[in-house]
């Protein structure tokens, strides 16, 4: 951009404060997923047991699934509706770097969705019989690990950008890239459960974040650039 | 600096089997209107989603005051301004908060500056209503005070009259005339004719065969 242009980080900064503006006027859209893990972990002590060392067993598990499952529900709105009206287009032509302004909008998508599922995350260990201890765990391993599900998902989202009804597709390319979050995740799950060390196993989703930050946002711009075509 | 010109040459696009533009060539100076007209599905669009880089011609090559587009495209993009169809305004967003954002991207824009063309296109008595109480006439004018706020010298246009009233489509010409009169450039894709003074207008008419 020209030397009287935005800064990057500032257009960075636009996208993610505009992104954010927007999921709060859309409420419903917000509460979905946050409300789709609250049934999904609430509900499953009253089919399996309510016997808590059997629902402390499963509890890593359920809230693993339940956690990417509700990642994948907001999953398909990241890009969707910008390409619909045409703001992906302008993203392209603004001069910015679109890996950046695409990175802005993942970090939005994890603010608005991952974040939450973190802080809810000690109400659904609790009502699976988790001890309070591990509360610290949970919420780390589900903190990191929902940064790793958002930056694989924006790939997912950008290569499904130019597909109707995508939303089977998004988990089918999704969720094969998710497991190694899910089996690191749910395993510092269940270790925090059981009072043991989680640091390795979060250290591996740290490691998997990283690595997502590194080459996600370039992947999703590829994809964004070639659905826009 | 190089005279601005924009310059097509034998440009061809397949979208799968279609091969929809045929050699497209076309040169346009400071102070010109380019006017491309044709019928449903003779190319247009694609044309000004080529000339704009989001498409890639399989043949051909664009210049822009002198120099490949495809060599510096973000200096190239700096220097363009392209409404779709569809203007990318949020429906949840307001008229101002919608402008502050799309060309605040682009580059740092003071309120007043959006207040100042939202009211040159008469869009005052809406400015922070959500876009989607808006009509789609209104939002078109929204749409053009961005295209003013975007400060480009290049304008590329796709039916930059649709959904305005009679007094909107004049306005439309007023503009073009007033950004060819500063040094600036157009091309639009239109049904109908602009109220752009004839002077000033080259037209490229795109068969549909």
């Amino acid at each position: 951009m020209s030397s009287t242009g935005t800064s990057a980080l500032e257009a960075a900064r636009l996208t993610l404060a505009r992104d954010i503006r927007l999921a709060l006027r859309k409420r419903g859209q917000l509460i979905q997923p946050l409300a789709f893990f609250a049934i999904v972990t609430t509900l499953f002590p009253l089919g399996i047991s309510p016997e808590l060392s059997r629902l402390r067993d499963v509890a890593p598990g359920v809230l693993w699934v339940a956690a990417l499952l509700s990642s994948l529900l907001a999953l398909e709105f990241l890009f969707r509706d910008d390409a619909q009206d045409g703001t992906l287009e302008q993203h392209v032509l603004s001069g910015q770097s679109l890996t950046w302004l695409l990175f802005a909008k993942t970090v939005a998508h994890w603010l608005l969705t991952g974040l939450p599922l973190a802080v809810m995350a000690p109400l659904a260990g609790l009502s699976l019989g988790v001890p309070v201890a591990s509360l610290g765990g949970i919420v780390a391993s589900v903190a990191v690990g929902s940064v790793a599900l958002s930056l694989i998902g924006s790939i997912g989202a950008a290569l499904t950008l130019g597909v109707k009804r995508s939303g089977a597709l998004l988990s089918l390319l999704t969720l094969p890239l998710s497991m190694p979050v899910l089996i690191f995740g749910a395993r510092a799950t269940e270790l925090a459960i059981r009072g043991a060390g989680f640091a390795p196993p979060l250290y591996l989703l740290g490691a998997l974040a990283v690595l997502g930050i590194t080459l996600a946002p370039l992947a999703a711009a590829a994809a964004v650039r070639i659905s826009l075509e | 600096m190089p005279e601005r010109r924009l310059q097509a040459e034998n440009l061809h696009l397949w979208r799968g089997d279609r091969h929809v533009l045929r050699g497209v060539r076309f040169a346009v100076n400071a102070g010109e209107c380019l006017q491309i007209t044709g019928g449903n599905g003779a190319g247009k669009t694609s044309l000004l989603r080529t000339l704009s880089g989001l498409m890639y011609p399989e043949e051909g090559s664009i210049t822009w005051c002198g120099g490949n587009i495809r060599r510096d495209m973000q200096a190239f993009h700096a220097d363009m301004a392209y409404i779709g169809h569809e203007p990318p305004l949020k429906p949840d967003l307001t008229a101002q908060e919608n402008l502050h954002y799309w060309i605040g991207v682009r580059r740092p824009l003071p309120i007043d500056e959006i207040n100042r063309e939202l009211g040159r296109l008469g869009c005052d008595q809406w400015r922070n209503r959500p876009i989607r109480t808006l009509s789609a006439g209104q939002k078109r004018r929204v749409a053009l005070a961005g295209l003013l706020l975007m400060a480009a010298p290049l304008w590329l246009l796709d039916e930059p009259t649709t959904n305005l009233d009679t007094e909107g489509q004049r306005l439309v010409g007023t503009l073009i005339e007033e950004h060819l009169a500063q040094g600036g450039l157009a091309v639009a894709a239109i049904h109908h004719e602009l109220a752009v003074s004839s002077a000033v207008i080259r037209r490229l008419e795109l068969s549909s065969k």
